[in-house]
């Protein structure tokens, strides 16, 4: 396969190593991140409003956690050596120490959230299911069906304590993503400070719009009201995020822009011929501007329940391609240009291939069944728990 | 004393963990090797078994020791810092044993271009053709050569 180059390139940089799944990957983890703040918010923050979201947050940010490393896995020859990272762990790695990180992040912090929240629900559920929905649940109450009141509160004083210490763990887990790019020095278009701070905003950012799609989406599927202080307040964080987030990019580019080094006339040609539609139309232009306005439009204007609820979809979606577009102009974008800053290649995505497009394909869609799975175990919709709890008192009297 | 009681599913959760770290280390005791951190980190048999590995590379300082007549011409030409084996290929076995195991014969329709064929990334001042156009896929040989490959310090002393 003859991949088309321009001008002058080293022979090591004509194919690109970091694929689309290494774009998929910051954007997967951004989601997690994202999705956690958001459900902090009402937990550390008591911010009542986003309560409906709270635990379709934290069940998003699972389902995108558990497929987070998979990109990685595929992108590896050997996914079964990668184990070894936690056998023999190389302090000096970043990529190794993450691996602890996302660790630590998946079982000490979500994990354990979702189940001292949802461990009243489990043990209800427990006692009123049958078939092997009652083994599940089961072993998920770990053999304790201890839903006393104190118990419960001893849960809540815990869950807070977990969040609290959760969200320097989420601004950690993305942190990291950039700190991997923003670490490179021999590639200006990554080697900057600024990296990890933009990745976490992008991170917030996307992932406060997931949220605020799905819950609108469930909303839809179950036929139920939309309760639209949640959905203003969510859209609300959104458009404050999104501001400092777009600020962030604009103050990197304009440093670049004034500082303009070796590197300079080399990015800028890059981004206005290979990146311009990704980076200037989708990323900048369609996924970032247009959408700050349209939720600005909202904060401002006094607008209609559907014309808002039309505006927060689409905004919402606009964000979700903006925020993948900045993925892909960062990795992609970073490997284009050559490091004589004289040539330039082009990458080409396989289709059915281990790290092709098909691919990427499956490793989106794999965490909104995951989420569905999630979902149908652990409903987050307090009236259906209502009515449940209703049975868990009447059970809970019979013990 | 209630505390206990009503905390006591944390117990639980804090004993999963603490039996999962248990296994994590005694899986980790059965798949690290034993060698392992010896020198560095990595594996320090594995330097025993890299050095049990057959030499394949005699270097070219052991080929000069026989070969003074080829030393004798390139030390002479512009391939003076290209290594016998470069373009000869392993011949630690040759060396060894030099009657019953002989070199193969090199084809420099294809040896040569494998360093001197064009290529924009290469330093300028490398000596470099398009064969194509240069050789027309005659044999380098024909004209250069090898050991003493350029053209005018060969016209000035063979002929
Ligand atoms: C112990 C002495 C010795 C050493 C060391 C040695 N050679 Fe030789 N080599 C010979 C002898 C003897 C011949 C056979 C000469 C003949 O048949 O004319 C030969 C033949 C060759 C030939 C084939 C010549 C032909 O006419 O086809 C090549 C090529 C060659 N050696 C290369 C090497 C290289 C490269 C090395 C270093 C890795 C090397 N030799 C090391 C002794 C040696
Ligand atoms: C630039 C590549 C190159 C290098 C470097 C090189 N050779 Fe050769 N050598 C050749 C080619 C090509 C031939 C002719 C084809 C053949 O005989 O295989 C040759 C032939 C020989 C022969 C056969 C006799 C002759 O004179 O044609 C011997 C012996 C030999 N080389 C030894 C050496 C030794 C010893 C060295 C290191 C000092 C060396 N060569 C370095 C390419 C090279
Ligand atoms: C292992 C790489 C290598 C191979 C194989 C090789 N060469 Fe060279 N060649 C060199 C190097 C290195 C130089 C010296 C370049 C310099 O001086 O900067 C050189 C120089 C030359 C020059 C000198 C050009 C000038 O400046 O006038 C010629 C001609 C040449 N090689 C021809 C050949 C031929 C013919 C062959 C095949 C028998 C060959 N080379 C195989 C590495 C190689
Ligand atoms: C028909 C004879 C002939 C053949 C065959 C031939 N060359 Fe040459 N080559 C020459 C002559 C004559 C020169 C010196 C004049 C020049 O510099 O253009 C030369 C020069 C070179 C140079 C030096 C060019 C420079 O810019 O310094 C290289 C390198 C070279 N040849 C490599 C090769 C290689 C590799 C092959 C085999 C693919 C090959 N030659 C085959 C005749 C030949």
């Amino acid at each position: 396969m003859q991949i088309p180059v321009e001008g002058f390139m080293y022979p090591n940089e004509v194919e690109l190593q970091w694929s689309v799944l290494i774009v998929l990957y910051p954007f997967l983890t951004g989601l997690v991140a994202g999705a956690f703040i958001l459900a902090s918010l009402e937990r550390v923050f008591m911010v009542k409003a986003v309560k409906p979201t709270y635990r379709l947050a934290l069940l998003t940010a699972l389902a995108f956690l558990i497929v987070a490393p998979l990109p990685l896995q595929l992108h590896l020859g050997h996914p079964e050596r990668s184990f070894e990272m936690y056998l023999t762990p190389h302090r000096s790695s970043a990529m190794a120490m993450f691996g602890f990180v996302y660790l630590w992040y998946l079982l000490a912090v979500l994990v354990v959230e979702i189940w001292l929240d949802y461990r009243h629900d489990i043990v209800v559920m427990s006692q009123c299911t049958t078939g092997w929905k009652r083994l599940v649940y089961r072993a998920l109450t770990l053999g304790s069906s201890n839903i006393s009141e104190r118990s419960l509160h001893i849960d809540e004083r815990v869950g807070w304590l977990v969040t609290v210490i959760g969200i320097p763990s989420a601004f950690l887990l993305h942190g990291y993503v950039g700190f991997i790019f923003g670490s490179v020095k021999a590639n200006p278009w990554w080697s900057s400070p600024l990296m990890p701070v933009v990745f976490l905003f992008s991170a917030m950012v996307s992932g406060i719009a997931i949220v605020l799609l799905l819950y609108m989406l469930m909303c839809r599927i179950r036929r139920e009201p939309i309760d639209m202080g949640c959905v203003d307040t969510v859209a609300k964080y959104l458009f404050y995020t999104f501001i400092i987030d777009f600020s962030l990019e604009m103050l990197d580019l304009i440093h670049r822009i004034y500082e303009a080094d070796e590197s300079f006339r080399s990015l800028d040609f890059m981004v206005h011929t290979r990146l311009y539609l990704s980076q200037v139309v989708i990323q900048i232009l369609l996924g970032t501007v247009l959408p700050i306005l349209l939720i600005g439009a909202t904060q401002v204007l006094k607008l209609a329940e559907k014309q808002r609820k039309w505006i927060y979809v689409v905004a919402g979606c606009l964000t979700m391609i903006g925020i993948f577009a900045m993925r892909w102009n960062v990795v992609i974008g970073g490997q284009l240009f050559s490091k004589s800053f004289l040539g330039y290649t082009t990458y080409k995505m396989g289709f059915a291939t281990r790290e092709g497009l098909l691919t990427a394909v499956v490793l989106t869609v794999l965490p909104f069944v995951i989420l569905w799975v999630l979902v149908k175990l652990l409903p987050p919709w307090p009236e259906k728990n209502s009515a449940l709890s209703s049975v868990a008192v009447a059970a809970h009297g019979a013990d | 004393m209630k505390i206990f009681k009503d905390a006591g599913h944390l117990f639980r959760l804090a004993s999963v963990f603490l039996v999962g770290g248990v296994l994590f280390l005694v899986l980790r005791g059965f798949l690290v090797p034993s060698s392992f951190g010896q020198y560095g980190h990595y594996r320090g048999n594995a330097v025993k078994e890299a050095a049990t590995q057959p030499i394949s590379y005699a270097g070219h300082q052991v080929c000069e020791s026989c070969h003074a007549d080829i030393l004798e011409v390139k030390s002479k030409g512009v391939h003076k810092g290209v290594a016998c084996e470069a373009c000869h290929g392993p011949l630690a076995k040759h060396a060894d044993d030099p009657a019953s195991v002989q070199p193969a014969k090199l084809d420099t329709a294809v040896l040569c271009f494998r360093c001197h064929e064009a290529n924009l990334a290469k330093p300028k001042n490398f000596p470099q053709v398009v064969s194509a156009e240069h050789s027309g896929g005659a044999p380098c040989e024909t004209c250069h050569q090898p050991h003493s490959p350029a053209i005018v310090a060969v016209a000035g002393g063979s002929q």
